[in-house]
């Protein structure tokens, strides 16, 4: 479970409103892509979401329960870029989730229990294809590879929600088109809650069930600052969804029911 | 004919190269004591290489007459002693001190612009204070070169700190990481790499504190044998000292590279393909 509400959202900065008036409702296990021009604000909601900025009036509750206002891990994110630590090997990486839960002083595993969280690691790894390249480093992976590694870094704790800001941006058509695949597969796998920033309409369009685009409704001309960007289209693409949960299902991926 | 930015020389070429100033100075040296000598051989400002072997031979290698010490290796570990005992202090200050200010905005806050008003602070101007305070014996010079290197220490690492990607500590609060943990698996494995490199840059100054402070109040130390010949104009064991006093630096300038080499592998990581 992991259904959001937003209520009545408005986000401001001095001589700035950002947003405006924003309501949503979003159900578990939808895909949603935010869309819209650059300086709309869908990167400014992004943020409230993971709790790194504080909405200045009107609230968003996770299930019901006012969102906490600082990131946790019960939201996983993968940004564009700096994701991965790099001092980190890639199995480093992915088994930090579980020893930053599992030793609150040391940060760090040892005997069973750190084999117990490399072997889960190696499978997260594994689906998302780097189960050959466990013991490199960032810097000596591709930006393809790196922004796997952020997913799997991210999947290990099992966020309810995930949220990805332009997580593909920097990425070349080919590597996008096998990255969409990774990402589809993750979500119905995991079956979480998705907010995907991208500034590209086709990639929303591919990947969401549901696309939010973020405008100015009202602009005043000499003082651009004036009004915020509020969700102009919230469509869902209902079609597409009962096509995706179908296949799905007929691939075993997902339980009946 | 090539642009002379894309002519390089070879393996050969560069030590070569390298190794030429060193040549010059040394023969350049070597002709101007030589010139001297046959004008006076009493000349005391620029003795040959034998007299400086034969001085080194003395101080090292033979007890002292009066107290039984081989003097420069007793001054060499006091020496030493005080610069380690300094350095190692200003570091742990630079690691809680800069990295709390980096990290923790209250701390950056309270601490920020009251170490930036310490850092402008002369060091020498205040040694009299620190005799008076801490007394002429060892603890002066110790806080000495405390007060001289960790203020740029602090600072530096308070910077690289506050540049840190703000998505990794975002990641890393998503990944439940409390405020220790991210110091101690995100932020501190990432800065003592460049604590190193900061520590390297400050061992210059270190020793320039080191040497004043021997020189104006001590019984032994490096700096404190220099000061005590030079009454005697004695450069056969003065040179040699400066000599080693260098490599003594130069040496641990190296050994610091090393030690950023070999236990942050991944800061090479990825450079060499490139």
């Amino acid at each position: 479970m992991s259904n959001v509400t937003v209520r009545d959202l408005w986000m401001e900065y001095p001589n700035q409103v950002v947003l405006e008036r924003v309501n949503l409702e979003i159900p578990s296990g939808e895909f949603c892509a935010l869309v819209g021009p650059s300086g709309c604000g869908k990167t400014t909601f992004l943020r409230l979401l993971l709790g790194e900025e504080r909405p200045t009036r009107g609230s968003i509750r996770l299930d019901g329960e006012p969102l906490v206002a600082e990131p946790g891990p019960d939201r996983g994110v993968v940004f564009q870029r700096y994701s991965v630590f790099p001092h980190l090997t890639v199995l480093e990486n992915v088994i930090l989730g579980r020893e930053f839960q599992q030793s609150r002083f040391l940060g760090r595993l040892f005997g069973a229990r750190r084999r117990a969280a490399m072997e889960e690691a190696r499978g997260v790894l594994e689906a998302v294809g780097l189960g050959n390249h466990l013991g490199k480093y960032p810097a000596e992976l591709s930006g393809g590879m790196q922004q796997r590694l952020a997913i799997a870094q991210a999947l290990i704790l099992k966020p309810k929600i995930l949220l990805l800001d332009e997580p593909f941006g920097a990425l070349d058509p080919g590597t996008k088109a096998q990255m969409y695949e990774l990402l589809l597969r993750l979500w119905s796998e995991e079956k979480m809650t998705v907010f995907m920033v991208t500034h590209d309409l086709k990639e929303g369009f591919t990947l969401a069930t549901r696309v939010l685009a973020f405008d100015k409704v009202r602009v005043d001309p000499t003082d651009p600052g004036a009004y915020g960007a509020r969700i102009t289209y919230d469509l869902p693409l209902t079609l597409k969804k009962a096509a995706m949960t179908a296949a799905a299902g007929a691939a075993g991926l997902v339980p009946a029911g | 004919m090539r642009r002379i930015i894309n002519r390089r020389p070879g393996r050969g070429g560069a030590l070569f190269w390298g190794a030429l100033p060193f040549l010059v100075a040394c023969a350049g040296y070597g002709v101007a004591s030589a010139l001297r000598l046959a004008d006076n051989p009493n000349d005391k400002l620029l003795p040959p290489l034998s007299a400086m072997v034969a001085a080194v031979a003395r101080v090292a290698f033979t007890p002292d007459a009066r107290t039984g010490d081989y003097l420069m290796w007793a001054d060499t570990l006091a020496s030493l002693h005080r610069l380690g005992l300094g350095l190692g202090v200003a570091t742990a200050l630079a690691l809680v001190i800069g990295i709390g200010m980096g990290l923790i905005p209250y701390v950056r806050a309270g601490l920020s612009p009251f170490v930036a008003m310490l850092s402008m602070v002369p060091p020498m101007a205040v040694l009299p204070v620190l005799f008076i305070v801490f007394g002429l014996d060892e603890l002066s010079k110790v806080v000495l070169i405390v007060i001289g290197v960790a203020p740029f220490l602090v600072r530096d690492l308070a910077m690289r700190t506050v540049e840190m990607p703000r998505e990794q500590l975002i990641k890393a609060q998503t990944l439940g990481a409390n405020t220790w943990q991210i110091v101690l698996r995100v932020v501190l494995p990432q800065m003592l790499p460049r604590l190193a490199d900061a520590l390297r840059l400050s061992l210059g100054p270190a020793w320039l504190f080191l040497i004043s402070a021997e020189a104006i109040a001590a019984t032994e130390g490096l700096g404190y044998r220099i000061f005590l010949v030079r009454r005697y104009m004695a450069m056969d064991v003065i040179l040699p000292y400066v000599a080693w006093i260098t490599l003594l630096a130069f040496a641990s300038d190296l050994l610091l590279r090393w030690f950023n080499a070999r236990c942050f592998p991944w800061l090479r990581a990825g450079k060499a393909s490139s």
